[in-house]
């Protein structure tokens, strides 16, 4: 049938949308992770999500309101997201190289995302801990919201903060999956 | 920031087969190949500043259609005929593609949308960024300029 679509064709829009520089936000979903299917968006100042269970269609109205409405499924601004993620993920990579971007966060919480960013690959923090880090030693409840709607987990690594007696007290994407993130580190055994 | 149409993703996924089969059925195949692309990143450059998200569907046809006829504009030497082409079971988009070529440009977008997508008034006024009763209007004088077109030929 010559009025259908192809894939090829739609994929050709898709990447050139993104090479103009038209897209306030490329995403796409990668499916074949160990972590589950993970959705991915970038701007063109960098990582802006990762989402755990994505139900597009919501998180992509989030991503609309957050940095415009020029959201579009495109795969290659997210290739190198989607590559540092896989060596992460295979034991193969500590840290990430990736710009990100964290507009219109409030400033408490650049501040304890920053600090969350210092913690290294293998090591576990207290959320007591980083809120003193982060200039109010009180805010450990705080903290704790910071990290349940951290924008980039697994990249800002909220899966290595945990209680003040050890326990993994929660995550934003399943306590299962943080406990999978401190095996592969081997923070846990 | 407030959120006055959808995302870019479920107006592309909501409207590309439709533009797709309109540019076929318009200029072939290869053409709309092309015109496909071009659509859709003129409707992306655009998109951000649309108001609201009400008739996205005409505003996306329209688009296409500009690229149809801009395409023409470029290829065709003035005066040349389309050829008139009917046939039996087509859907009426098609009937009335090569029928209205040399209408005015609002003109023609007005009839097509109207008779050849059935879209209201209220619809083509948004999607030419005009009124609903100057749609009205246009679409009435394509359609008494294309019976004079057809008397004329007629003689």
């Amino acid at each position: 049938m010559t009025e259908i679509l192809t894939p090829d064709l739609d994929e050709r829009f898709r990447a050139a949308a993104a090479a103009e520089g038209l897209l306030d936000v490329a995403y796409d979903v990668f499916d074949d992770t160990a972590m589950g299917p993970l959705l991915v968006g970038v701007t063109d100042r960098g990582l802006c999500r990762i989402s755990f269970d994505p139900e597009p269609e919501r998180e992509l109205e989030l991503l609309a309101r957050a940095y415009g409405p020029r959201v579009l499924r495109s795969s290659h601004p997210v290739d190198r997201v989607h590559r540092e993620l896989d060596e992460y993920l295979e034991g193969n990579r500590r840290a990430f190289d990736l710009e990100l971007d964290l507009r219109g966060q409030p400033d408490f919480y650049l501040r304890v995302l920053a600090e969350l960013a210092r913690v290294g690959y293998g090591e576990t923090t207290t959320y007591g801990t980083l809120a003193a880090r982060a200039g109010n030693p009180k805010a450990a409840r705080a903290v704790g919201t910071v990290m349940n709607r951290n924008p980039v987990p697994i990249v800002l690594p909220c899966h290595r903060v945990v209680g003040a007696n050890g326990s993994l007290t929660g995550y934003g994407g399943g306590l299962h999956r943080k406990e999978q993130l401190l095996r592969l580190e081997g923070a846990i055994l | 920031m407030a959120v006055a149409v959808p995302p870019f993703e479920t107006f592309y996924d909501t409207h590309k087969t439709e533009v797709f089969r309109f540019l076929v059925s318009r200029i072939g195949r290869e053409g709309a190949e092309d015109a496909f692309q071009e659509t859709f990143l003129r409707a992306l450059r655009a998109y951000h500043g649309l108001e609201h998200g009400d008739h996205l569907r005409a505003w996306a046809l329209t688009i296409a259609n500009r690229i149809v006829l801009d395409g023409r504009r470029r290829q065709r030497p003035q005066g040349e005929m389309p050829d008139l082409v009917t046939e039996d079971g087509r859907p009426a988009y098609e009937e009335l593609a090569p029928l209205t070529d040399e209408l005015p440009a609002k003109e023609r977008a007005a009839v097509v949308l109207r008779y050849g997508y059935d879209l209201g008034y209220d619809e083509i006024g948004a999607a030419l960024g005009s009124t609903e009763s100057a749609a009205r209007q246009a679409a009435s004088a394509g359609v008494r300029r294309l019976r004079a077109d057809k008397k004329e030929q007629k003689q």
